[in-house]
């Protein structure tokens, strides 16, 4: 069946405050139950801030047939791009088509207030 | 094609099928004689393709799987089903995940048969953009699965709403310029009245389009320049589509399930009576469109109608406490309303502003006409 992400955008600042912060993650708590109950749900989770990133990167790049022109990789600290929107955390759910994809993405935006972003998967294993 | 595409799974494999077959109907029909139902044995022969391409790639599990779905469904007919598949093909090409150009771009090339290049045309730009944007949009129905699939009840009004824009943004793009896009937009709104007999909003969009047509002839003046409504020959109005824009104005009513398609159908027909026509009913209807739609474009229109029946220093206020200062119309009903107030230089100010923001030739030379009236009545009169 096919699977979607839904990435919850997070613009830079300060988040909410922590009473706020509770209502919002009573609604998500309770959006991941209803999609578990339709049985869509896979995985969830929160991302911590941007700033936490560390970035390793094969600095030799790719040749044309595909494969490595070396084996050095390069550890930098920090986020792979600096965005004024980030990926602040992510759902995968497994259904029929973009439609039920995208119910459950406006369930997900009014639980949690940011813009969500719904993906299908070009292939995925677990 | 709507058939095929439900038969095949996929737009592109669709469209190649029905290729296949207007070829394969281009060498026998001449042969054997055109048979009785050509789109039946248009759809059976395509059908009959798209199996023998799924045949043929039976290495695949989902293909041989299609394969076997194609063969178990009965020869389609030409009435119902095919009615359903439509039907469905329109709530795929208006998806509100596709771009609003590429809604429109399928739809024209799918529901309306008009070639990539054609539809290049009409909007202006080269035909590989086009393609790139079908193709792209294909893409995407492909990979993200929007699904075939007339929208369930739940979710049907907003969707409707999408399809209805889609065929009203055709028609507005073919309004002044290209008739041919606004006959294919009326051909499209004749389909969804067809295919959705229920839904009143598709009746007045219908309806909208049709007196709006009505009128394309008389629209101009002989110079070029835009004519208003008040100003039309009524007998250069288009007379059997007025007559059947109103009567679909009718249908809406006695069903009372008022939209804003068919609020500006029924707007649009009270202009087809009198003259004049009936100023109170026209405040009526537009106090019912701003409620439903409340955007100062309804308001500045509403204003038009508050001057025919209170006076142009009842409506006034109206319009100049509207955020419209970047659109034409704005400034020329100001300039209107302070002319026949008799503020002479504010209203020369005003035609002026309008002229400055004015879209195209047609309007200009409408606003150009009215200033010149304007000021040839006021030199005639000395003592103003």
């Amino acid at each position: 069946m096919p699977q979607y992400l839904l990435s919850v955008y997070q613009p830079q600042g300060t988040p909410p405050e922590p009473d706020a912060l509770a209502a919002i993650m009573e609604r998500v708590a309770k959006n991941e139950q209803e999609m578990k109950d339709a049985g869509v749900w896979l995985f969830s989770g929160g991302l911590e801030a941007q700033e936490t990133a560390t970035v390793v990167r094969a600095t030799g790049g790719l040749r044309s047939d595909g494969t490595l022109a070396n084996d050095d990789v390069l550890v930098t600290d920090g986020p792979f791009v600096e965005a004024k929107e980030y990926l602040g955390g992510l759902t995968i759910i497994e259904c029929d088509d973009l439609d039920e994809a995208l119910r459950w993405g406006r369930r997900t935006t009014l639980a949690i207030g940011l813009p969500i972003e719904v993906r299908p998967f070009y292939w995925a294993k677990s | 094609m709507s058939v095929l595409v439900r038969v095949c799974g996929d737009i592109d494999t669709a469209e190649e099928c029905v290729q296949d077959a207007f070829a394969a109907a281009v060498q026998r029909w001449p042969v054997d004689g055109v048979p009785p139902s050509p789109a039946g044995w248009l759809i059976t022969t395509a059908r009959n393709r798209a199996i023998d391409r799924a045949r043929r790639e039976q290495s695949r599990d989902a293909r041989q799987a299609a394969a076997l779905a194609l063969s178990d469904t009965d020869p389609p007919e030409e009435v119902g089903p095919v009615q359903d598949d439509r039907l469905r093909l329109v709530f795929t090409c208006c998806h509100p995940a596709l771009a609003p150009a590429a809604r429109v771009a399928l739809t024209l090339r799918l529901l309306g048969g008009l070639t990539t290049a054609e539809i290049a045309r009409a909007f202006l730009v080269p035909e590989a953009t086009m393609a790139a944007r079908i193709t792209r949009a294909k893409k995407k129905i492909a990979a993200a699965r929007i699904p075939y699939r007339v929208p369930r009840d739940a979710d049907l009004p907003d969707r409707l709403r999408d399809v209805l824009a889609v065929v009203y943004l055709v028609f507005n793009e073919g309004q002044l310029t290209r008739a041919d896009l606004a006959a294919e937009a009326i051909r499209l709104g004749r389909l969804l009245v067809e295919l959705m007999p229920d839904e009143p909003e598709a009746r007045g969009l219908l309806a909208l389009m049709l007196l709006a047509e009505s009128r394309r002839e008389a629209r101009v003046a002989p110079d070029g320049s835009l004519l208003p409504l008040t100003e039309q020959d009524r007998s250069r109005w288009d007379r059997p589509l007025v007559d059947e824009g109103r009567a679909l104005v009718r249908q809406c009513l006695r069903r009372g399930q008022p939209g804003p398609y068919q609020v500006q159908a029924a707007i649009s027909a009270a202009h087809t009576d009198g003259p004049p026509p009936d100023w109170t009913q026209l405040r009526q209807l537009y106090d019912l469109l701003l409620t439903m739609t409340p955007t100062p474009v309804v308001a500045l229109n509403r204003a038009v109608v508050i001057a025919e029946l209170d006076g142009p220093a009842a409506a006034l206020p109206l319009v100049e406490e509207l955020p419209l200062e970047h659109y034409y119309l704005f400034h020329a009903v100001r300039a209107d309303l302070l002319r026949r107030l008799g503020r002479h230089p504010e209203a020369v100010a005003a035609y002026e502003s309008a002229l400055g923001s004015a879209p195209n030739d047609a309007e200009i030379a409408f606003l150009r006409r009215r200033l010149a009236d304007y000021q040839r009545a006021r030199d005639a009169r000395p003592s103003a």
